[in-house]
């Protein structure tokens, strides 16, 4: 068996019809793929992986986008024919009021949780470098407790501390701080359920962003910093300028998953339904889809609302894909 | 209280002697240490300790900062009275899909971040930028369509289905996780292997794999995570009662009591809750180191 050792630049060139590719120079140390005699052997080891997500994501995806373009409610389920309507469902979607206010809601709730969750993480992560051990180990482990509750316990045990009748939350405020929150309802009113969901989320995502940047603080170079300390640059300066742009796409990786994650969130919001609050003042988009197809029967409808939802989350994150493979590939 | 900081490097530049501003921003940031400390874990500790007071306690108009009464009633009625849960058909349902999700998938990443790390080959660009897409699209908008799709194969309420589902779920994180830690084994090991008489795939059985360790840890407890937490799907998909899984029997359980029996809804909540906190405490930061080196390393 002979190898050919991939000297320093093997420029893949316009390559898979994706046309966004830009042929960038493979940095030096990265030249480990070579090409071999076996060319089949790559294509048996994704034998697998291929076949279960071309099954499991890629044919349903196509389902679900020829759907969205059906008449498809409860007797197509049952067998009848499911004649194609053209943009019907897509028109019927967004003339529709209730549509509109569950994507503002959903894109309202993503802007906040996601400066939230930023802004609270980046903080921490700051704090933990100037910590002494002990209160750095306190931190991460506070941190990780909290990143380790499964969203549905998390949820159930929130909406316990927010309990009407018994929830600490009320005790609290009432005993003391003298306020009048006996009996106070925190999910009834559409404005105070997204503050405690906010919460909920915002408290489990916080740790993720917090480790995953002091992690990525702890690889910034002392003698960069100690170079801007003794250029006089203060603490706002020497991290906008030397600590963000080495971290940008530390940044990048963990904003994108953020704004993913907190636009399609469901869990949340389902199971703090279940605890109390309205469904149609709190929905959000998975919420939304989730009751259009599947407590409604309107599966052409909810497919319409799910491509739309797939396509928003494609273009936010369209942006990173492009930046990844660049660098990436 | 010295303030210390977080590197040597410009530990040794400080003077032993703190000033007294000095002093005051330390204590000012060891009280915001305390005070996340505590937002973190109160939530964690109120479901603990919720759990093991009586419902008589627990309902009382002064509310108890720690179990006065201490009783284990909770996670009787949650384990063994039948009539009112299912938990235990509920965890072997779990533990068996996770089980299964957790050994596949990572199977099939290794095999497939060798692909895309020892490789070059014409659609390994597609592959990444798919892998990378298919992690964008949420579970919730094709939901419909899996359950037809599992439908049409009879299925529905098995364990085989919804793990299926769950691989492939779970796939696109590991194999990009992966990759990363492949790619940190330096192929001159497995030449190395090779030239002393192994093939391809015994060098990358007997060397590669086990040097991985680290890497299939962390993202085998993703996965882990993935399938014991997953909720939707799994409400959908298997919604008999004897084949639920724990998510779904800890809501159904939440919904039939209430708000009369909180004391063994946090029991159950503790009980789902503590194999994932323990596997985090494990693995502890490495999931987010190897993001940051993924990120870092491109």
């Amino acid at each position: 068996m002979t190898t050919i050792g991939s000297t320093a630049t093997t420029v893949p060139s316009g390559i898979d019809g994706e046309n966004i590719v830009a042929p960038t120079p493979t940095p030096a140390p990265k030249n480990r793929r070579r090409r071999r005699q076996g060319r089949l052997t790559p294509y048996a080891l994704l034998v697998p992986s291929l076949v279960i997500l071309a099954v499991i994501v890629g044919w349903p995806l196509i389902q679900l986008f020829i759907m969205s373009f059906q008449e498809y409610g409860r007797a197509q389920v049952f067998g009848a024919p499911a004649p194609f309507v053209g943009f019907d469902n897509y028109a019927e979607i967004l003339a529709d009021q209730k549509f509109w206010n569950v994507l503002i809601r959903s894109l309202l709730f993503c802007l906040v949780a996601v400066t939230l969750t930023m802004g609270f993480g980046t903080l921490i992560a700051l704090l933990m470098t100037h910590l002494s051990k002990f209160f750095r180990l306190l931190v991460s482990v506070g941190l990780l407790l909290a990143w380790a509750m499964p969203a549905l316990t998390a949820t159930i045990v929130w909406g316990w501390m927010f309990d009407t009748g018994h929830g600490v939350v009320n005790y609290a405020f009432t005993h003391w701080l003298g306020l009048d929150y006996a009996g106070h309802s925190w999910l009834i009113d559409p404005l105070s359920f997204f503050l405690v969901l906010t919460i909920i989320v915002v408290w489990g995502a916080v740790p993720f962003v917090a480790l995953t940047v002091y992690a990525g603080l702890t690889q910034v170079p002392d003698e960069v910093i100690e170079a801007a300390q003794l250029d006089g640059a203060n603490g706002f300066k020497r991290f906008t300028l030397i600590v963000f742009p080495y971290l940008r796409s530390i940044f990048l990786v963990v904003f994108i998953l953020q704004v993913i994650w907190d636009l399609r969130v469901f869990t949340q919001v389902f199971a703090l339904q279940g605890i109390g609050g309205i469904r149609e003042h709190t929905s959000t988009l998975g919420v939304y889809i989730y009751q259009t197809s599947l407590a409604n029967g309107e599966y052409g409808t909810g497919g319409a609302v799910a491509v739309i939802t797939v396509i928003i989350l494609m273009a936010i994150s369209f942006y990173y894909v492009r930046q990844t493979i660049k660098e990436e590939v | 209280m010295s303030a210390t900081t977080a590197t040597p490097a410009r530990a040794i530049s400080r003077k032993r002697v703190v000033s007294a501003p000095k002093r005051v921003l330390s204590t000012v940031l060891s009280t915001a240490a305390v005070g996340i400390f505590i937002l973190s874990v109160f939530p964690v500790y109120w479901m603990v300790q919720t759990s093991f007071q009586p419902t008589s306690d627990i309902i009382a108009s002064r509310v108890q900062f720690w179990p006065e009464n201490f009783t284990l009633r909770n996670y009787n009625t949650v384990l063994f009275d039948t009539t009112r849960s299912e938990f235990l058909p509920a965890l072997g349902n779990s533990l068996m899909v996770t089980i299964i999700v957790v050994i596949a998938a990572l199977i099939f990443a290794f095999m497939a971040s060798l692909a895309v790390t020892r490789f070059r080959f014409k659609s390994r660009r597609g592959f990444i930028l798919a892998i990378l897409i298919v992690q964008m699209i949420p579970g919730e908008a094709m939901i419909v369509a899996t359950y037809r799709l599992l439908d049409g194969w009879s299925l529905l309420n098995t364990i085989a289905g919804l793990s299926i589902v769950y691989i492939a779920t779970v796939l696109p994180f590991t194999i990009w996780t992966l990759r990363g830690f492949v790619d940190g084994v330096p192929v001159d090991l497995e030449e190395a292997g090779m030239i002393d008489g192994l093939s391809r795939a015994g060098a990358f059985w007997k060397i590669t794999f086990p040097l991985l360790a680290p890497g299939l840890v962390a993202t085998g407890v993703f996965a882990f995570i993935q399938a014991w937490n997953e909720f939707l799907l799994a409400l959908v998909v298997n919604s008999r009662p004897e084949m639920m899984t724990l998510p779904v029997w800890l809501r159904t359980f939440q919904i039939a009591n209430g708000t009369t029996n909180w004391g063994g809804i946090m029991a159950g909540s503790t009980l789902m809750a503590i194999p994932v906190i323990i596997f985090f405490l494990i693995v502890q930061g490495r999931m987010s180191s190897g993001l940051v080196s993924g990120a870092v390393k491109g």
